[in-house]
């Protein structure tokens, strides 16, 4: 009788660690499907540790202002800090364009059919942009509310941004987004007076997939509680 | 849609199990209630992905698992169906999820 599982006969191989058995020919794999991507990451995370770069992962859903607010962050950063971008988006170079004429260096990635950012694409681009010591490094995901909350890129942590034009209930729409993220920048505050927008609901949903989620209001456009993005920031580095 | 390059990372890994075999007949995947995945999406894109390779023709068996958690202010463990579901004993959103976040191939039949 075998002494894996008490079964009367069948010949056992070792393979790749694991059993298999000739009877019914069954191996067990026991394997995560992300596995291959976290390993990436922690390679990446490893990486910017070395090098004491805070590096953001930046999720929303298209259009929630997210390449201007990292404009503007580029902006009020200059002369302290040295940043750069990793830019992820199907198609084109736009946002790349946009973060180099605000003055930092930034690399495109082009996900082609691909709906998000994977470990192995943001630690070749990495590798390419080569940020420096002490530096920040932002990298914009693909503009999608479902997808990214999946993969680690190596980030320090995951920022959700949401803009008041979406609607207030896009934290129970898209709970694991949400609950991934460490915070939540709730922006275009500044068009509150022509909504409907309910922040304190918005916030309350946010906090019932996330009671732990911070949440920093402001207009990337205006400048109106970008201070309150850049102090969380600082105190990060 | 990412259910299509996760079922990339199921071949890969399937691949390598099935070295030294001529034929991957079954492939059992682990997928939790919160993991994110939709059983179907993944149901769909994995005759697509199979194709061409030892898994062709293979039939996929999805294990589900419930998503479950522990009240962090009842103390209490809590069946949890959406991330966003209170305690049912205390209507707290504080609860850590425990399980149920699982994306795993568990094992493969092959010949």
């Amino acid at each position: 009788m075998c002494t894996v599982c008490g079964c009367g006969g069948g010949k056992y191989e070792k393979f790749g660690g694991s059993r298999s058995r000739e009877a019914n020919r069954l191996v067990k794999v026991e394997q995560d499907i992300l596995a291959k991507n976290d390993a990436h990451a922690e390679r990446n995370r490893a990486w910017l540790k070395a090098r004491n770069i805070l590096a953001l992962n930046l999720v929303s859903s298209p259009g929630s202002g997210k390449t201007t607010l990292l404009a503007k962050t580029i902006e009020e950063i200059r002369g302290r800090k040295s940043v750069s971008v990793i830019e992820g988006d199907q198609q084109t170079s736009f946002d790349a364009d946009r973060i180099r004429q605000a003055g930092a260096p930034a690399i495109q990635i082009n996900t082609g059919k691909g709906c998000h950012l994977d470990a192995k694409m943001v630690g070749d681009a990495m590798m390419k942009l080569d940020p420096g010591e002490n530096s920040l490094l932002l990298i914009e995901n693909v503009g999608n509310l479902v997808c990214p909350a999946s993969f680690d890129l190596g980030e320090a942590c995951k920022v959700a941004i949401l803009s008041v034009t979406e609607g207030e209930d896009k934290p129970m729409k898209y709970p694991d987004m949400f609950h991934a993220a460490k915070v939540m920048v709730l922006n275009k505050i500044d068009l509150l007076p022509h909504l409907d927008f309910e922040v304190e609901k918005c916030i309350d949903y946010a906090r019932r997939v996330n009671p732990e989620i911070l949440v920093i209001q402001l207009s990337a456009r205006t400048g109106e509680g970008l201070q309150g993005w850049m102090d969380w920031m600082e105190g990060m580095i | 849609m990412h259910e299509m390059s996760l079922m990339q990372s199921v071949l890969e890994i399937v691949e390598e199990a099935s070295r030294g075999f001529t034929k991957v007949k079954k492939v059992f995947l682990e997928i939790g209630a919160l993991s994110g995945v939709d059983p179907q999406a993944m149901d769909f894109c994995f005759d697509v992905v199979m194709r061409d390779t030892l898994a062709e023709g293979a039939t996929l068996e999805i294990i589900r698992k419930p998503g479950e958690g522990w009240c962090m202010q009842c103390s209490k463990r809590v069946d949890v169906s959406e991330r966003y579901d209170p305690c049912p004993w205390c209507g707290s959103y504080q609860i850590q999820v425990t399980g149920g976040e699982e994306m795993r191939v568990k094992e493969i039949e092959v010949e």
